[in-house]
């Protein structure tokens, strides 16, 4: 091949992103010029937003590597939701507005067969009846995923998906009914020890100060990656999961070799709540158990703009996203707004990604799909 | 290739009888009977819009017509669903080329076995013992078709990324791979060049040849029709207006004014 035949290199274009990136960085060199010249100093306004949280984070890495710790951790659990909510998706086009819901539900479940369990039939509490309840709750799930199917999809199938989301509203309003009636409407708590995770804290001397990680944000930590890594595994390698990976791409192409769309919605919304499960144990084990934890599916919204809806390294990426940057947010500039800024700061953050992204970090598809 | 005397005589595999098809206003099939006999490539003919791939879509159960019946394998089917008939032996094709996108050509290929994999859900979890030796075992029947339709290269690429006329492949070896009875080809050489239309007709032929695969084919290249089919059956606005040997059908009246547009 000639040199003339070579492509030119592409030209350096300036897109969107680009300019905001060149905007910010132009901005942090006034400031630190300001700064410097004493124009403006500790106390002012302009100071207090934007330098001394920076300077604090370098004054005080160990604070900043708590912060990040807590975020991180934070962050793997609204990863976690975030994936329920994308299995669905990508099998069923369903939006499932009851996915913060199954997160308590599944918790509840958990905690109230081993109430059951203990109080009324006389089990000694402990690690067994503990487990016992695990597979009970995993039994729940199963038969939750079931009934949906039956009751509302079958139904439904090839609606709009303002109808399918509605009904995922509906099917909301009817999981808080009935976990009401049958588990009561008290707060419990969550049967951490007895399930065998561990409670205490470590603390380590590092940078220069100290850093505290519980036990059982480490627990959460590992038994969030490795099944992540199981459900990767089971989606790439197993004849279900490539069935489930062909019913996301094309539900005429799968129901023209054999698959059976019904059983697949079983398995996803039976894997969706056993996510819901595992991420209902480590947020109840941080709380308790009430139905005021629902308010955690809205953290899962700004992590799926982030990342898309169809993909799971995106609910990955886009949870620790979220987690970390609420957490440094609220930690060094929450103060400035007098607290209670997370509410909303995750949503600000996603909003600071699609800046630079506007198709989100993963996403092909994200606008057009909803 | 079979004379027509040895087709005449032949077991009806597919009969459909006077069937209806309408969505809303548009009567897409109307009245249609026909039939498809053990071994022979039927082609099914017509101009744009007279109801061919409808009639496909009844014949897997995608579409429910309003009236008429179809027998498959001497029995009636009111209201087979498409899981029904892939099981009992059905597969296709699409006009548009329906893959599986993000997968590999093998992944697709596999999944064209998912009904003759059955190993529970609780093994696939574990993976290890009996869904691991299915796996090897389906593996190795996905080889054979990669093999016969030559695309061992693309084994591993994921099929979004491959030209159309591979794709039409890849997804002629999904089919395949469902071991079928009947073969529905819905315009498998649309949008191909010359060399990729006598791959395909070649690949068509053999499939017959080698596993005896009945085969349904639409098809718009007249050459490509008279070529490869037994029988040709001809709809026109969602009525047959022809049935028969391709000399027969090409010589029709009706058939040559519904071509070059007599009526329309
Ligand atoms: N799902 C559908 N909804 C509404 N109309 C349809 C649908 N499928 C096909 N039709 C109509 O039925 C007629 C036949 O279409 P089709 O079977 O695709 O024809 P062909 O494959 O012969 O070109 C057309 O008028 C088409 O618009
Ligand atoms: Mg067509």
């Amino acid at each position: 091949m000639s040199d003339a035949t070579l492509p030119a290199a592409p030209a350096f274009k300036m897109t969107p992103g680009r300019w905001t990136l060149l905007g910010f960085v132009a901005f942090a060199l006034l400031i630190v010029a300001l700064v410097s010249t004493g124009t403006i100093r500790r106390g002012d306004f302009l100071y207090n937003v934007f330098a001394d949280p920076f300077v604090s984070m370098v004054d005080l890495p160990d604070l900043l590597v708590q912060t990040l710790w807590e975020g991180l951790v934070a962050g793997v659990l609204y990863a976690l939701i975030a994936l329920g909510f994308v299995l669905i998706f990508k099998a069923s086009g369903v939006f499932n507005f009851a996915q913060g819901i199954m997160v308590v539900f599944a918790a509840l479940s958990l905690v109230g067969i081993y109430e059951i369990l203990t109080l009324r039939l006389g089990f000694p509490p402990g690690f067994v009846a503990a487990i016992l309840s695990l597979f009970g709750a995993i039994g729940v799930m199963f038969v939750l995923a079931v009934v949906v199917e039956r009751v509302v999809l079958r139904p439904l199938v090839n609606q709009h998906e303002i109808i399918m989301l509605m009904a995922t509203v509906g099917l909301t309003y009817f999981l808080i009914g009935f976990g009401e009636y049958v588990f009561g409407g008290n707060p419990k708590v969550m049967i951490t020890s007895q399930l065998g995770l561990p409670t205490g804290s470590s603390t380590f001397n590092i940078l220069g100060g100290r850093v505290s990680i519980q036990h059982l944000d480490v627990a959460a930590a590992v038994i969030a990656t490795i099944m992540i890594a199981a459900l990767a595994f089971f989606f790439q390698y197993t004849r279900i999961g490539r069935a489930l990976r062909a019913v996301a791409d094309s539900h005429k192409a799968a129901l023209s070799v054999g698959i059976s769309l019904n059983q697949i919605w079983v398995i996803v919304w039976f894997t969706a709540g056993i996510v819901a499960l595992v991420t209902g144990i480590m947020w109840g084990a941080r709380s308790d158990v009430s139905f005021a934890l629902e308010i955690i599916a809205l953290k899962a919204l700004p992590v799926l703009i982030i990342g898309g809806f169809t993909s799971i390294p995106g609910a990955i990426i886009g949870g620790l996203i979220i987690g970390v940057g609420e957490k440094i947010g609220e930690f060094y500039w929450g103060p400035l707004f007098g607290g209670g800024i997370e509410s909303w700061l995750a949503y600000i953050i996603a909003l600071g990604v699609l800046m630079f992204r506007p198709q989100g970090l993963f996403g092909e598809k994200i606008i057009e799909r909803i | 290739m079979q004379s027509y005397a040895d087709i005449a005589k032949g077991d009806v595999l597919l009969s459909v009888k006077d069937v209806s098809l309408s969505f809303g206003g548009v009567k897409a099939i109307q009245g249609v009977s026909f039939d498809i006999r053990k071994g022979e490539v039927r082609a099914i003919i017509g101009p744009n819009g007279a109801g061919k791939t409808s009639m496909l879509n009844v014949i897997n159960g995608f579409y429910h017509p309003q009236a008429g019946e179809i027998m498959f394998k001497g029995i009636r089917r009111p209201k087979m669903k498409p899981y029904e008939a892939a099981s009992g032996g059905i597969a296709r094709t699409f006009q548009n080329v329906a893959l599986f996108k993000g997968m590999t050509t093998l992944d697709n290929i596999m999944a064209g076995r998912s009904l003759k994999m059955n190993v529970g859900l609780f093994w696939q979890m574990l993976r290890f013992g009996p869904a691991e030796r299915e796996e090897v075992i389906h593996r190795r029947r996905v080889e054979e078709i990669i093999d016969f339709l030559e695309i061992q290269a693309i084994r591993k690429t994921p099929v979004g990324k491959l030209p159309y006329g591979l794709q039409k492949r890849v997804e002629l070896g999904r089919a395949l791979a469902m071991e079928p009875e009947l073969l529905l080809l819905d315009e498998p050489m649309a949008g191909m060049n010359l060399e990729e239309k006598e791959d395909m007709c070649r690949f068509i032929l053999d499939v017959r040849e080698q596993f005896g695969t009945t085969i349904a084919l639409i098809e718009h290249d007249m050459g490509v029709v008279m070529d490869l089919s037994d029988r040709v059956v001809v709809l026109d606005y969602g009525r047959k207006i022809a049935d028969g040997v391709p000399d027969v059908v090409k010589a029709d009246k009706t058939v040559i004014d519904a071509y070059l547009g007599v009526a329309h």
